[in-house]
Formats: structure tokens, C-alpha cells, sequence
């Protein structure tokens, strides 16, 4: 397999992912707020701070409000971390390997751009946000069906599930940040943690799951436990390495790329949800978050310089 | 009722299919007998069942427009062309000649230049070559041929002649439409195959595969071969992808391949650098190694031809065989046959007037109304005059280009190409059509069955290319002798 073309696919998955993990934070940040008690400090500008893109943020955005954030969230070219640009960036690297991914995958990544670019304007008042973002979501996931249903699982295939599931640890522990910095400036009030961790588990899809593994509340030690190390949750930061360390191991020259994996996932199995609080909570989030993305440059490293 | 060929007159040309209005020619009688037996309706969902079937199977060829590329489905007309097989096989047989021949003179100009020396061919004209590469002299590729892959224009006048019309040397494409036209027809009209004896024409890229492991330099068991793309920007990488994923061989970019200090090449895999045998390049000469021609290029790979010329690497087709890819080294072609091979040409050329020799360039200027000027190393179909069409501005136009730069033109009487019955929005009206077939050389010869028919898709026109609105048909060599 040619080094640009996985470099190609391992982007395309990341940024397929990215795009649904955007849609899947905008939609909950915004049903968060409507539950927090009116004067919480809590504002929309959380979103451009957790994803790293403040600084860009607010280079451009004077008021940061709801609609400048969603639009920078959602709609902004320039941003690259916008949705707009990550459904781009992904249909760009589809495009350019087409030759080894089924043909339907070209077709709906394609789709999926065209309908992005025609209605990303919908979502920026509240009363069409939530249907578009569904969508977007629906047609991400459609797109990784798509890819486990028909593509042969090769070489090719594990380059799309190492992306994917690298973006994915790293959006979640993102999560848990947003989670840890709503309540790191507000007196200790069980009823926000609640509504807080809530949010956080639906934008990673993982409520149903929570309650059904997890049979007493929602506490902030329980759902960052939950997320950072479960065995199972698709999208735990524990399950995500697993991943990654299985795609790694079949792949040729992996050496190397085994030990990032294995510091971090030791790292994991060492935090006691319990004993942090919102502050210590954050510092290990970022320490989590410099561990994924030394793996991904050792894995860029190793098989595409 | 469906179509009444009755009704359908090719006048005055020479019809593929309908030598009579009413009598359809031998290999095309069942064709045109089921044909007829279909209603309006049932012609018109088959024709729609092949737009479809292009548009899912992603058949596409990128057209530049405004700055812009656009993929646009590729144009099919559901009829298709027939051609007896007795008449075919002597094509086949005249394309073979035509390309070991021309190989031959290309090995002939890269080493002593008996050709010139024995004055059949002047030496002005080789000097005047753009395809001409010194980089070349010297070489001797595997089995001293240059031109692996050939597309040669078929051209049939009005008294039922077939003329080469041009030998395409440098990048010819075409040939995965051959093969997906077919496709589509076996898909729409699936009872007409049960009934005939249509050579098939998919082996191609077995035979190109094949062919390209036959031209490898180095003792494996398993030659690594790859298509080398200009990427997805060039109007043909549908082709690249095609060909490369039915041969199961890997579709490299330039920046994909690197030449090492022991002047080999290899390509950047996710197991490290593999070697790399024969090269496919679908990239003009002047592209390939920046370090040999254009130092801006980014499109091939630097220490390509170093390593070609240390004979580590095959490419095909050799640098430098475009010298016999000029539309004044076409005329010739007929003497570079009888030269070299001591055989009379099986095909002939269309007659050609070079404006490089006083006497041919005045009957060309004293007839510009009735011939078609071409210069000579232009290809597509672009910076032609085609002089029935012309207005008196154009005629004055190249009557200037050809006193500036004689050599770079010649002239052709206009031929009347042949028409075949195309499907038009509600009739069935002739057409004008060439043929590309596509001939192979390695250690053996070979010729597709057929080959890619391109139509001129307005009434009247003799435009065939595809970026200039041409549409194209299968193409049936009917075997019905038994």
C-alpha cells in the first residue's frame, strides 16, 4: 500500500469523525444551556476553547455569542476545524483515493458535501439546528457503515479505523474537559453536575449505555471513570486505544508505534476518577490529550513521513 | 413500431451498418432486424438504462471549463458498430505492421540513422522533431521497442476505404471506454449477444499487464509494475485508475516514487520502500524528470530518466518515441515500412501534402478550401482547419501559419467519413465516426478486437473528441462465418 494513500484514508476517516463528533457537541452544548440556571457563567465560548480554535475565534468574532460561535463552529471556512471544512477535508481525501474505496463510499461522502454546503445556513437559527445537525450525524455514521460493510478488512481498512478511532479518543477526552471546566468556577452544586455530565455522555452517545452499565446517577467521578475506562463504550478513551493497538499490531514496521499506545493506555489505568477535582480533572485531560497525539505522530511518522 | 430503415439514408457517405436505406450490411443484420423490432418506447428506456448505468458505474471524463474541472459522464450512443471479422482481421494484421515498423525507425533514429543515411527520410526532419530527445541517443529498450502502447485513428471514405488517419505514440487513451462501453451494452442489450459472435474485448488489461512484465529489466519473478498519473486533474485519470485497478497494480502520483543513489526506483509504501520494475507513466516526456526537462515540473520524479537510461527501470512508453508521433514522420510511414520490414503496407495512409517541400506546399495553398490542415504535433483535434468548414479569415489565417513555419504543417484532401445509426433525441440519424483500436508491443503483438469507436454527436460535424462534444459507441468485430 502506497504511503500517500494511507496517509489519505487515515485523514478521511479522521475528519468523517470529526465532522460527526462537531455536529453531536454543537447539538448538546445547546441543549445544555437551556437546562443550566439562568446567570451561570457557562457561555458559548467554551466550544472554541475546547477545540482549540479560540485564539481564531476570537481574532475574528468581537461578540461571542451563540450564533458567531455556531457559525464559527459550523459554517466558517476559514475555521479549519469548522464542520464545513472537516465534511471538505474528508471528501477531498476520498476523493483523491478513490481507487481503493468502494465506489458508493465516493458517492455518499459526496452527497453528504453537497447537502453540508446547501444547508449549513439552516442550523444557524436555533429552530433548524437540530435537524441539520441529525442529519449530518446519520449521514457520518452512514459513511462508516458503509466503509466496515464493504471494504475488505486489509491493511487499507485498518488505516480508516486507526483514524478514526484516534479522533475519537481525542474528542472525548474534549468532552470531559467541557464537562470539567463548566463546573470549575461554580460553587459545588450537585444539580449542574447532573445536568452537566448528562450532556456530556449524549454528545458522546453514551447515556443509554451509562445508565445501563453504571446503576447508580450521574457523578462526575462515575461518568469520567465511564469515559476515560471502560472496557466497552465504543467511544471511551479506554476502548479507542484498544483499537488503535489492534490496528497497529497488523500493520507492517509497527514497532514502534506499539509503545505511545501502551504509555497511554498505563496512564489511563493510573487516574482515580474520584480523588479529582474540576481542576486536576483538567490536567490529566490535557496530559491525555498530549498521549493521542504523540501516537498519531509516531503512526505519521512510521508510514507516511 | 420501432426504426424503419426505410427511412434512414446515409446519402452520399459510406454507412457502417445501412448500405441501403432498408438493407442493413452482414454482420449488422441482426442488430438491425432486433432493432427494429423494438417500439419507440421500449429504445428509449434502453438508452436511458445506459445513462444510468454510466452514471453508476462513475464513467467520467474531466473537462476544463472556466478554470474549473468538471466530471461529466461519459457520452454513449446504445447502437453500436459493426465490422465484418474478414475485414478486421486485415486491419489487425496492417496495425501490427504499422507499429513494429514505426518501433524499428524509432530504435533506427536513437542509434546509426540508416534511414536518413540511405535518404528516404531527410535529415531537416528530424532536426525540425519536438519529439526528438537527445537525452535518448544511445538507448536500447527490451526488444529495441519505444512505442509499447499505440492508438491508431481509423478513418473510412466514402468508397468504403480505411485509412490510418494518425498514430498516436506519446499517452493515447481511450481504452477503458472501449471496455466499459462494452459493459454497458452487455448490461441493455444482453439478447443480442446470445445470438451473435461478438469478439470480446476485455482481456485488454491482462494483455497490458502482460506486455508490461515482458519489458522488465530486472530477474524477478514478479515484476513490479505501476500506471504513473499526472493525478486526479488530468482528463484522463479515470483511465489511470481504471487501468491500474484492473490490472491490480498500484496507481502512483510522482511524488509517490523516489530515484535512490544507486540510480533505482522505488515507491513509498507503509512496509518502506519497495522497487520498482516498469512504469506505465501516463505523463508527457517533458514532465517526467525535472532534473532532465522542465526543472519546474512537479509532476514526475527526479533521477527518472538516470535510472532509465542505466536501464534499471522500463517505462512505457520510452522517452522520446513521440519523435515518431508528428503528423510529417505519418507521412512517411508507408516508405518506413517498405524499409524496414521490405513489405508492401497492408493499411493505407490518407494522402498528405508536407508544406515543408515547395511544390506540395503550393497544392495545398491553391486547394486550402477543400483540405484539412493540421500542424504537426498537436493532438485533440486542436489548431486544425478544416477547410470545407472554414470562412476566408481562417483560410488567410493558416495561408500566414504555413509561410511561417512550413514544416510544422501538412494537408489532406477532406476525407467524407463513414456515419453509422445513432440514437438522436427521437429519430435514428447517421453520424460520423472514426475508430481507435489499440495495439501492444512487447516481446509479442497485440491488437484489441475492435477498438474505441468515437461519434460526432451534431449532424454533419467530423469533430469526434470527447472535449469537443463527440460521443462514442461499441464496437462489435461479428464473427458470423462460423
Amino acid at each position: 500500500m502506497l504511503s500517500r494513500v494511507a496517509r489519505r484514508i487515515y485523514w478521511m476517516a479522521r475528519y468523517i469523525e470529526r465532522a460527526e463528533n462537531t455536529a453531536r457537541l454543537v447539538n448538546t452544548y445547546y441543549f445544555l444551556l437551556l437546562d443550566l440556571p439562568r446567570g451561570t457563567r457557562v457561555g458559548w465560548e467554551l466550544l472554541p476553547v475546547i477545540t482549540g480554535s479560540y485564539e481564531q475565534f476570537a481574532n475574528h468574532y468581537q461578540r461571542h455569542d451563540e450564533r458567531n460561535t455556531v457559525k464559527f463552529l459550523l459554517a466558517d471556512s476559514f475555521n479549519t476545524g469548522a464542520l464545513i471544512s472537516s465534511i471538505a477535508n474528508a471528501r477531498e481525501n476520498c476523493r483523491t483515493s478513490r481507487e481503493v474505496l468502494p465506489g458508493h463510499a465516493w458517492e455518499q461522502i459526496n452527497e453528504l458535501q453537497l447537502y453540508a454546503t446547501a444547508h449549513v445556513s439552516d442550523a444557524l437559527p436555533r429552530h433548524g439546528r437540530f435537524r441539520f445537525l441529525t442529519e449530518i450525524i446519520h449521514r457520518c455514521q452512514q459513511l462508516t457503515g458503509l466503509l466496515a460493510g464493504t471494504m475488505s478488512h486489509d491493511h487499507t481498512y485498518d488505516f480508516v479505523r486507526l483514524g478514526r478511532n484516534i479522533e475519537r479518543a481525542d474528542m472525548t477526552t474534549r468532552v470531559i474537559d467541557i464537562g470539567a471546566m463548566s463546573l470549575k468556577d461554580s460553587v459545588e452544586s450537585s444539580s449542574l453536575d447532573v445536568h452537566v455530565w448528562t450532556s456530556m455522555l449524549r454528545a458522546l452517545n453514551a447515556y443509554q449505555m451509562y445508565r445501563k452499565d453504571v446503576q447508580h446517577g450521574v457523578h462526575c467521578a462515575d461518568v469520567v471513570g465511564y469515559l476515560l475506562q471502560n472496557d466497552y463504550l465504543p467511544r471511551s478513551v479506554t476502548h479507542c486505544l484498544d483499537q488503535v493497538e489492534e490496528c497497529l499490531g497488523d500493520l507492517p514496521l509497527h514497532k514502534d508505534t506499539l509503545k505511545p499506545v501502551r504509555e497511554a493506555r498505563r496512564h489511563l489505568s493510573r487516574i482515580k476518577p474520584g480523588t479529582l477535582d474540576a481542576g486536576t480533572l483538567h490536567a490529566e485531560v490535557d496530559r491525555l490529550q498530549v498521549s493521542i497525539s504523540a501516537i498519531h505522530k509516531q503512526i505519521r511518522d512510521t508510514w507516511f513521513p | 413500431m420501432g426504426i424503419d430503415w426505410k427511412k434512414y439514408d446515409p446519402g452520399e457517405f459510406y454507412d457502417e451498418l445501412i448500405s441501403t436505406p432498408g438493407y442493413a450490411r452482414v454482420p449488422a443484420r441482426h442488430l438491425a432486424a432486433w432493432l427494429r423490432s423494438l417500439t419507440q418506447e421500449e429504445l428509449q428506456m434502453r438508452k436511458l438504462d445506459a445513462e444510468l448505468a454510466i452514471i453508476d458505474k462513475g464513467v467520467t471524463f474531466t473537462v476544463y471549463s472556466d478554470g474549473e474541472n468538471i466530471d461529466r459522464a461519459w457520452p454513449f450512443d446504445i447502437i453500436p458498430r459493426t465490422m465484418p471479422i474478414r475485414e478486421w482481421r486485415n486491419i489487425e494484421a496492417g496495425l501490427k505492421q504499422r507499429l513494429q515498423a514505426l518501433n524499428l525507425f524509432i530504435n533506427d533514429l536513437y542509434h546509426e540513422q540508416k534511414i536518413i543515411r540511405d535518404r528516404i527520410i531527410p535529415k531537416s526532419l528530424i532536426a525540425g522533431s519536438t519529439g526528438f530527445r537527445k537525452e535518448c541517443i544511445g538507448i536500447t529498450p527490451a526488444h529495441k521497442v519505444w512505442a509499447h502502447i499505440c492508438g491508431s485513428d481509423l478513418v473510412r471514405d466514402s468508397d468504403g476505404t480505411v485509412y490510418v488517419l494518425e498514430d498516436n505514440l506519446r499517452v493515447p487513451s481511450g481504452v477503458s471506454y472501449m471496455i466499459e462501453n462494452r459493459e454497458v451494452t452487455k448490461r441493455i442489450l444482453p439478447e443480442l449477444f446470445e445470438n451473435n459472435n461478438i469478439l470480446p474485448v476485455d482481456d485488454y488489461p491482462d494483455q497490458l499487464l502482460s506486455m508490461l512484465q515482458s519489458i522488465t529489466p530486472n530477474r524477478r519473478a514478479r515484476p513490479e509494475v505501476v500506471v504513473l498519473t499526472p493525478g486526479i486533474y488530468n482528463s484522463a485519470y479515470f483511465e489511470h485508475a481504471f487501468l491500474a485497478r484492473s490490472m491490480g497494480v498500484e496507481l502512483v502520483e510522482g511524488t509517490d516514487l523516489m530515484v535512490d543513489k544507486d540510480d533505482c526506483v522505488y515507491m513509498k509504501t507503509i512496509q518502506g520502500m519497495a522497487r520498482v520494475d516498469v512504469i506505465y507513466r501516463r505523463i508527457d516526456d517533458l514532465y517526467l524528470d525535472p532534473e532532465a526537462f522542465i526543472p519546474e515540473s512537479a509532476l514526475g520524479v527526479p533521477g527518472l530518466m538516470r535510472a532509465w537510461r542505466k536501464g534499471n527501470v522500463a517505462l512505457a512508453n520510452a522517452p522520446g518515441c513521440g519523435v515518431a508521433d508528428d503528423k510529417v514522420v505519418y507521412s512517411y510511414v508507408p516508405d518506413i515500412i517498405r524499409y524496414y520490414l521490405d513489405e508492401a503496407p497492408l493499411l493505407p495512409n490518407v494522402p498528405t501534402y508536407r508544406c515543408n517541400d515547395k511544390r506540395q506546399r503550393e497544392h495545398v495553398l491553391a486547394n486550402l478550401e477543400t483540405m484539412v490542415v493540421k500542424p504537426a504535433n498537436e493532438s485533440g483535434g486542436y489548431g486544425m482547419l478544416v477547410g470545407p468548414q472554414s470562412t476566408a479569415i481562417e483560410r488567410e489565417e493558416f495561408r500566414r501559419l504555413i509561410s511561417v513555419n512550413p514544416r510544422n504543417y501538412i494537408g489532406q484532401p477532406a476525407l467524407t467519413l463513414s456515419t453509422a445509426p445513432t440514437l438522436c433525441d427521437h429519430t435514428v440519424e447517421p453520424r460520423h465516426l472514426d475508430l481507435r483500436p489499440f495495439i501492444l508491443q512487447g516481446k509479442d503483438t497485440y491488437v484489441t478486437a475492435g477498438g474505441l469507436t468515437r461519434v460526432a454527436m451534431t449532424r454533419g460535424s467530423l469533430v469526434v473528441n470527447s472535449s469537443q462534444g463527440g460521443g462514442s459507441k461499441d464496437t462489435w468485430v461479428v464473427d458470423n462465418e462460423g
